[in-house]
């Protein structure tokens, strides 16, 4: 592959990734210079780590495999409100931790309602605490992500190889063996790593469900070392056991990730034949209602705390609200310019080390990533302070770049396989290739990448507390501060804001991708 | 809003606001936002001090050494408010604070005469439950009921650390066998206090680790009184909250003048309806109604600053042992 003519130049995209490793291990290297003599990796430290890989194995583990029946139904049935569910579906990824966890208790908690429930038919109350409410809240932030990662796998089957396998007769079962399977097999490790390593930077919602310290995941660890003990060399040392265990994980998903797809079709809506059986049926509309009551329930709990305050929302929040667009509207145009380049230099084909510094950006812990940033914007006697949204911006868009780079990587490699060849004939290649024949043939992809990120940027409390300056305060700060001056009432009010406007910036964006194309 | 500060300093030049000082103060980011003392505070030095009062809020207490810590002796910082004494020792480790020049005479539970930092308010830790509720009346109490409850965890919390300190001037050497009582009790650990009220209020659990004054809030600004703190036999852990002068300021006479502001009145009186903590000096008037109502403990439980900060690793790590069986 290496040798032929390509129609793009991986340069751009090997220039953001180079970007983005320097900035993620020189903002690590920062904070290890900064260091003084400090103590190695304690008993301790070992015990988070050991809790962490078997709580993001689970995680990972059980998202996924929730997630293939989900997505399989809902790749198969068409009814009305689909799309309005494919969106809502994914609204639990956006949260920010704090509210997700509080919904998540609202139902499955001691008082929840499922508890409460349960006690009016004379059960006793489930315990949600322990490594299984761990996953349970992973499974719920991730579950969406995971489904709609797996859903576009189905979607970029081509129309015609359902209608082929359909004229030969194939059952459901045989459906799945010849043309599902496969697919599932070049999806899912990837869709792993990525939820795997989500849940490695977890802390608050790990501590919080897990029920106490032995619950406490790495991330919690770089916290101590930083806040309770300053010992910034332990810090710098955890952070890199967490990227080491996120590209172990990476390199073991491409490795996995085996076959080639499916080749080109001609961008018929998809049919299917198979499935037409009632217990098909069912089956199907089971997985789509379980899936959506166990993920709607909590935002439903979410709602309803905040719509008594909604109306009275202090001033501070709209303007706290503005501010989030604006970080969230820069944020998204930084991943699209990192994302895109890369996506179409691992599209050429053979960049694992492209695609692998994408991932860092998941890996890397947000507190290791902004203390770092702060002591180089220091060194260079810039002023941390007004840096604070173009900085909070970034950070949010590298958090966000592997989950843009799984979604557009794929369907970048097949406009390249396809159109690659004739682009090239035509003597096209370069910027006109990409203004007219990638970039039209990714909208719906691009599309999708921008509306998650922009989405994850509204929610995400971000670096933005290390650089916070008091006049300006985004969305999740504000809910912060609305809790932590015992205004919980508001805060669920501003919390229903960020939400409503979270899922309205995403369904924007993705729906103006795909505007004359099939969901 | 910063360009128009910039436009109006180009357009309108004067040598009078060119000349205005500037005090730059790091807090805890509570102290700065909408809802806390922060604005008033600032409207009412720049009152009488002809200088911009800059608020810088940094998390809480704990990240606020941090990043001192991390900006060491070139910090922009002239003033330091929101520390509190399990981290006072730590703070003059870093030799980056100077004496202050203030004197006043304290409404503390204990004496003050630090040479180093100026107590701004206090407060005492407290288990806050529905106020129908019988509640245990002492942590061993608490420990031998059933009762359910909502702590922070002390690596990430300012209360969370404050309960630590709790068992360990309340017990001693006893404190793990109180821990290990305490352990079924814990529903859960937070990382910050936020998280764990936010759960109480949901009704997860019987009581959550807060203040005295918590009910206040609830009683002054939510006219609710369904909230109370429950009084303990063996006294109850203070958090006393302080602020310093840095060394390297390049306003050293504003920042005295600062210091010295925040014991009277105009700062107090600002400090029990937004801070909702007790002020270091009662202003003039009193406290506001409502604080009337609130649990007076018969016993101020407070380790030295020397004291806690060589408690606090053999605390925590008896904590960890505890409530990870």
């Amino acid at each position: 592959m290496a040798g032929r003519a390509q129609p793009v130049s991986a340069w751009p995209g090997i220039g953001a990734a180079g970007f983005l490793a320097l900035l993620i291990l020189g903002t690590l290297l920062a904070v290890a210079l900064r260091a003084e003599a400090g103590s190695g990796l304690g008993r301790a430290d070992w015990a988070a780590i050991r809790f962490t890989l078997i709580q993001a194995t689970l995680s990972g583990m059980f998202s996924v495999l929730l997630a293939i029946p989900v997505a399989r139904a809902l790749a198969r049935r068409r009814f009305t409100g689909r799309r309005v569910l494919i969106a809502l579906l994914g609204v639990p990824f956006i949260l920010p931790v704090i509210i997700a966890v509080l919904g998540l208790l609202e139902v499955f908690g001691r008082a929840g309602w499922v508890s409460t429930g349960l006690g009016a038919l004379g059960f006793d109350p489930i315990r949600v605490y322990g490594l299984h409410g761990v996953v349970l809240a992973h499974v719920f932030l991730n579950l969406p992500l995971a489904t709609r990662l797996i859903l576009q796998g189905w979607q970029e089957v081509p129309a015609e190889r359902f209608r082929l396998a359909a004229q030969l007769g194939c059952d459901g079962r045989a459906m799945f063996w010849l043309i599902e399977w496969p697919m599932l097999r070049r999806i899912l490790p990837g869709c792993f790593a990525v939820v795997f390593a989500i849940c490695l930077t977890s802390f608050a919602v790990a501590l919080t469900l897990g029920g106490g310290p032995k619950a406490t995941t790495i991330e919690l660890a770089i916290y101590q070392a930083f806040r309770f003990d300053f010992d910034l060399g332990r810090a710098a040392l955890l952070s890199v056991v967490q990227l080491v265990l996120t590209i172990i994980a990476a390199a073991l998903a491409l490795w996995l990730s085996t076959g080639t797809g499916f080749g080109k079709g001609l961008d018929r809506e998809v049919r299917r034949w198979d499935g037409a059986t009632g217990f098909a049926r069912a089956c199907d509309g089971a997985w789509i209602a379980a899936a959506a009551l166990f993920l709607m329930m909590p935002l439903a709990a979410i709602v309803l705390s905040g719509l008594p305050r909604f109306i009275a929302l202090p001033p501070a929040v709209w303007m706290a609200a503005i501010t989030s667009l604006l970080v969230a509207g820069m944020s998204t145009v930084l991943l699209l310019s990192l994302a895109l380049p890369m996506a179409f230099a691992i599209a050429r084909g053979g960049r694992g080390i492209v695609e692998l510094a994408g991932l860092l950006g998941l890996a890397a812990s947000p507190l290791v990533i902004g203390t770092g940033l702060f002591i180089v914007i220091r060194s260079v006697q810039a002023d941390p302070f007004a840096l604070a949204l173009p900085v909070t911006a970034l950070v949010n868009a590298i958090m966000a770049l592997p989950f843009a780079l799984r979604i557009l990587v794929p369907s970048a490699r097949d406009v390249v396989e396809r159109y690659g060849k004739m682009g090239l004939s035509l003597r096209m290649s370069g910027a006109p290739f990409v203004r007219l024949v990638l970039l039209p043939r990714m909208r719906a992809q691009i599309g999708f990448a921008a509306g998650l990120a922009m989405a994850l940027s509204m929610g995400d409390l971000g670096v933005i507390t290390l650089f916070a300056d008091p006049d300006i305060a985004t969305l999740p700060l504000q809910i912060y501060r609305l809790m932590g001056a015992y205004r919980l009432d508001d805060a669920a009010a501003a919390s229903l804001l960020l939400l409503v406007l979270s899922i309205g910036v995403f369904w924007v964006l993705d729906r103006g991708g795909r505007r004359h194309a099939e969901a | 809003m910063k360009h128009l500060y910039f436009a109006a300093g180009f357009l309108g030049a004067t040598a009078a606001w060119a000349d205005t000082p500037e005090l730059t103060v790091y807090t805890y980011d509570s102290f700065v936002s909408d809802w806390g003392p922060g604005p008033q505070v600032e409207e009412a030095f720049e009152a009488v001090c002809n200088c911009d009062l800059n608020l810088v809020g940094i998390e809480d207490g704990a990240a606020l050494l941090a990043r001192i810590k991390l900006e060491g002796a070139s910090s922009d910082a002239d003033v330091v408010l929101g520390l509190d004494t399990n981290l006072v020792t730590a703070a003059k480790e870093t030799g980056l604070f100077a004496e202050h020049s203030v004197s006043a005479d304290y409404d503390l539970p204990i004496d003050w005469a630090d040479p180093v930092f100026v107590p701004y308010d206090w407060g005492y830790f407290a288990f806050v439950h529905n106020a129908d509720m019988a509640a245990p009346e002492s942590l061993k109490a608490l420990a031998d009921s059933d009762t359910k409850i909502l702590i922070q965890d002390p690596r990430s919390s300012t209360p969370g650390l404050g309960l630590l300190m709790w068992v360990k001037a309340a017990y001693g050497d006893e404190a793990p066998a109180i821990w290990e009582g305490l352990a079924d009790n814990v529903v859960t650990v937070t990382k910050g206090w936020s998280e764990a009220y936010g759960l109480f209020l949901e009704g997860e659990a019987d009581m959550v680790l807060s203040y005295t004054t918590s009910p206040a809030y609830h009683l002054i600004a939510e006219e609710d009184d369904s909230k109370a703190a429950a009084p303990f036999a063996e006294g109850h852990y203070m958090q006393v909250e302080v602020a310093g002068k840095l060394a390297g300021s390049d306003q050293p006479e504003l920042a005295d003048q600062f210091l010295q502001f925040m014991v009277t009145d105009a700062f107090q009186s600002i400090i029990p309806t937004t801070n909702w903590m007790y002020p270091a000096v009662t202003a003039e008037g009193g406290l506001p109604d409502g604080f009337d109502t609130l649990v007076t403990p018969a016993k101020s439980l407070l380790l030295s600053p020397d004291e806690a900060a060589a408690a606090r690793d053999g605390a925590l790590a008896e904590w960890l042992d505890a409530l990870s069986q």
